[in-house]
């Protein structure tokens, strides 16, 4: 793993990022304002170099705009009408050769050395060998929500990717294996990586190795159809500890599933006597379903309706009782459920935890 | 030597006083120079419609959690707009535009085939009726209409029956095949005009620019138009008789659409570039009172351009996984074409170099193109690089980038074309001091909505999208852009209002109001049917300059 750190970073490498950070950080700042989807606070290895490759081609992009700018301005100025000028036509000139070769061999030597800058980094991200050690996480894009499936750790989650966070000294990077169950969706963290294209019949596989813990936050980027907008993603950065802790508990049942407490069974009845089975699963129980998010430990989630909606149980109620009111064109039916339903469901969906 | 003059002895056709008359003129038309024009009022009437919709998705975005459309407006609303200002804006003005005055500009009589250009201008216009009928007929004999919302590219399979059930798609399929046959018709006929009627002593090396363009444009239209109809076809095949092409649920490839749709999107964007190019390069020598430098140089660059620009269609496609060995070899390939881009932008800075530069309307909204041009291939340099399109791909980065192209390059080359040849096709001068007005406005207007729009997709903001969450940095830049927005609504008002004031007010222009050099402005305003009298003939690429300086005529020099 470390090669790929350190031949990822060779190619534009930390250095040459914190150089050319440096003269653009005020406009970068006053540009940011501190978002936190900007691609100009890279957090992981790919996001990192190719920050570093942005800022060398805004660079030389820079100076090209400055001088041709600075000579539009000269010439306007310099030769435009004079009132008092009576003296005809100006001197026809027709072309130079010389001129014309330097303005086309020049940039084409800029054009070389942005080529092969760029290569570097699309070689350093997309062709190194996979190291032995990695997280690896299925990612299956849904109208319009994400499953991830962990095989190795033997789970399915919904909506909120949890990963550990990569000590550069002994890397554990996160790779993804993307594919889509209906149309294009795409994956995109800014602070992690680039986009990649969650695309059906065709398997994509992108990774990151975030070193500092955190929420980072992005959205699909590939129109989608009616709530495009609204298929957010969440990606949770844990220290490896905590990331160990989240993995037991998913592995475990839920406690909703072997809850003595009436109200919670009562729930979790109307919810297998009712078509929610068809959709979703809740490992351990008759609910099988895999057209929906999986529900095993959804009360343990921040949000719902991928991260669209905070995880209340007023606003899970909400949306049991129709999900297109909270977000329009999401592909859950309103299940027409009657109060005492809808509180039960909620609460033993609160349950699974 | 250029012979311009002749009496005209033709008889004049009798005034027409029912406005039923004018209408079975112009519906029955086949001079280049009606039809031109019918082209060019049915795109602005259609660039007033998508026009009106960015300011609905403006207002929709300028606040977070915005509610003024629903989200299957909202998706209607941008495809709609996309579709509309591609196909039935920005092609049909353009073609509008060579319909005139590529004839006029070689000195011939007519196109080459009158009827089939009539033919493809009614084809084209019942492409855009029939796109907007699906707001009637979308959803087919059941329930309410609603128009095509699987985004102008239409990316597979969302455009497959079990996603995008009803009509409506079949609409937006259907219009673009019609339209599409309609351009490549225009597209064979321009190049047949210049091939076999330019007038006596134009060789090839003598045609004007802008002839020599639309010649290139007319090629890529040719080699585009192609692939996407064949794509629709098999979209058409997959919807209607259960083939799988771009079915993923029964083994067809959602990367095929993608490749079909940017072999042919791609050139588009030169095909629509290179007609505002076109008229940049006839106005910026006229009002800098100089040759165009480096002519040679210029029409092998357009040549180029467009042998390039067809090999560089996946750097749409950066992020869909094609693997390194394909993004680098776009990200070669794109780059590339930064160079004969640069080579033109070179030469009429050079152009302007030494001149007595005039800074009337039409010369104004080209130097603006220059300034907007240079700043939207540099951030297509940008986007060139794969690993950087992996953060602003489909990001409000790429929309301000190519709005760049399209508006701030096409549309501001249209509008000095629209002021430069409003004289010779109405007879009357535009006023300047609404142009002046309308320049200053759109300025504005454009740099606040298109320079901050760039600021959004760095921060993470994807495209498409019909309303966002606080917090992320977004909300103040799409206020900004929205604000932009009106600003040019208002300069487009006031466009419109001096196209109709002219129309009676506009001072008398005469034959040559620029003191211009090419064979258009040697006949009457507005020209007569049949344009030239007596069939010119030219010595130089600039016949005027020769008749105006016999002391030292350009053919020395060529």
């Amino acid at each position: 793993m470390s090669v790929i750190v350190e031949r990822a970073l060779g190619a534009v490498g930390t250095g040459e990022a914190m150089l050319f950070h440096r003269p653009f950080g005020f406009l970068g700042l006053a540009i940011e304002g501190g978002s936190p989807t900007s691609i100009f606070r890279p957090d992981a290895t790919p996001a990192h170099s190719i920050f570093g490759l942005s800022m060398f081609i805004l660079a030389i992009t820079g100076t090209i705009f400055a001088v041709v700018t600075g000579l539009l301005i000269y010439a306007l100025i310099k030769f435009r009408q004079r009132e008092a000028d009576t003296s005809g036509e100006p001197a026809q000139i027709f072309g130079s050769t010389q001129i014309e070769t330097a303005w086309t061999v020049i940039p084409l030597l800029i054009v070389v050395v942005m080529f092969l800058t760029a290569a570097r980094v699309i070689l350093a991200t997309q062709a190194i060998p996979k190291p032995a050690k990695t997280l690896d996480v299925q990612v299956v894009g849904h109208q319009f929500w994400w499953e991830y499936r962990y095989p190795k750790q033997g789970f399915v989650t919904a909506n909120e990717l949890h990963i550990p966070a990569s000590d550069p000294a002994h890397p554990l990077p996160t790779y993804l294996e993307m594919s889509s169950a209906d149309v294009i969706h795409s994956f995109w963290v800014p602070r992690l990586a680039g986009k990649l294209d969650v695309v059906p019949q065709h398997v994509n596989t992108m990774w990151f190795d975030p070193s500092k813990p955190g929420l980072y936050l992005g959205q699909c980027a590939q129109y989608c159809g009616v709530n495009h907008a609204k298929m957010l993603l969440r990606v949770y950065v844990d220290s490896p500890e905590d990331f160990a802790a989240w993995v037991k508990r998913q592995q475990a049942v839920p406690e909703g599933v072997t809850s003595t407490d009436p109200a919670i069974a009562e729930g979790k009845l109307v919810f297998e006597k009712n078509a929610c089975v068809n959709c979703h699963t809740v490992s351990g129980t008759v609910a099988k379903g895999r057209f929906g998010p999986d529900l095993t430990h959804v009360g343990s989630r921040d949000t719902i309706a991928s991260g669209a909606i905070e995880n209340t149980p007023e606003n899970l109620r909400k949306w049991i009782e129709d999900p297109n009111q909270m977000k329009p064109g999401a592909l859950m039916p309103a299940m027409r459920l009657n109060d005492r339903d809808l509180d039960a469901v909620t609460k033993y969906m609160t349950a699974l935890r | 030597m250029a012979v311009t003059e002749a009496v005209d002895l033709t008889a004049q056709p009798k005034g027409k006083h029912l406005w039923l008359e004018h209408v079975y003129d112009w519906v029955t038309s086949v001079d280049h120079k009606k039809i031109g024009i019918m082209y060019i009022v049915y795109s602005l009437f259609f660039l007033v419609i998508a026009g009106v919709m960015a300011l609905v998705i403006r207002l929709q975005l300028m606040v977070p959690n915005n509610h003024v459309v629903s989200p299957q407006t909202f998706n209607r609303l941008f495809t709609m707009h996309g579709t509309t200002m591609v196909f039935f804006v920005g092609m049909p003005i353009l073609f509008g535009f060579g319909n005139y005055l590529v004839p006029l500009m070689i000195g011939a009589r007519d196109m080459a085939f009158p009827r089939l250009n009539a033919f493809s201008f009614w084809l084209s216009a019942f492409g855009g009726i029939l796109l907007y009928f699906s707001y009637l007929g979308g959803e087919g004999l059941f329930g309410a209409g609603s128009a095509p919302d699987v985004g102008w590219f239409a990316y597979a399979p969302l455009t497959e029956k079990v996603f995008s059930p009803g009509h409506s798609t079949d609409y937006w399929t259907l219009s673009l095949l019609l339209t599409g046959i309609g351009t490549v018709a225009t597209s064979i006929n321009l190049m047949v005009t210049m091939i076999s009627m330019r007038c006596k002593g134009m060789t090839m090396t003598r045609m004007p620019l802008l002839p020599w363009l639309y010649f290139v444009t007319s090629f890529l239209a040719l080699i585009a138009i192609g692939p996407l109809t064949a794509a629709q076809v098999m979209l058409m095949l997959d919807r209607y008789v259960g083939s799988h092409f771009f079915d993923t649920q029964a083994g067809g490839s959602a990367i095929l659409w993608v490749h079909f749709f940017w072999i042919f999107g791609h050139p588009e964007v030169y095909i629509l570039v290179m007609p505002a190019f076109a008229f940049a390069n006839e106005i910026i020598p006229v009002f800098s009172r100089k040759a165009i430098f480096g002519y040679p140089a210029m029409v092998a660059a357009s040549v180029s351009i467009a042998f390039i620009s067809a090999g560089v269609w996946a750097h749409h496609m950066f992020t869909i996984g094609l693997g390194p060995g394909a993004n680098t070899f776009f990200t070669l390939s794109t780059m590339i074409i930064a160079v004969p881009t640069g080579i033109k932008i070179f030469n009429w800075l050079a152009t302007l170099w030494g001149g007595k530069i005039r800074f009337k309307s039409p010369m104004l909204f080209c130097l603006a193109f220059l300034f907007q041009f240079l700043v939207a291939g540099l951030t297509g340099i940008m986007l060139s690089a794969a690993p950087f399109d992996w953060q602003l791909g489909n990001s409000y980065f790429v929309i301000a980038h190519f709005h760049y192209v399209l508006v701030g390059a096409i549309l501001f080359c249209i509008f000095g074309a629209f002021y430069y040849w409003y004289p010779k096709a109405i007879g009357r001068m535009m006023n300047e001091r609404l142009g002046k007005w309308h320049f200053w406005l759109m300025v504005i207007g454009f740099h606040l909505t298109f320079d901050f729009m760039h600021v959004p997709g760095i921060l993470g903001m994807p495209r498409r999208i019909y309303t966002y969450e606080a917090g992320r940095g977004w909300e103040y830049w799409n206020m900004i852009v929205g604000i932009g927005a009106v600003f040019q609504a208002v300069a487009t008002l006031v466009f419109v209002y001096n196209l109709v004031w002219s129309y009676k007010h506009g001072e008398i222009a005469g034959r040559d109001p620029w003191d211009a050099w090419t064979l258009e402005w040697t006949t009457s305003s507005p020209p007569p049917d049949y344009n030239f009298a007596l069939a010119p003939s030219v010595g130089s690429r600039r016949p005027l300059w020769d008749l105006k300086h016999p002391e030292d005529p350009d053919s020395n020099y060529e």
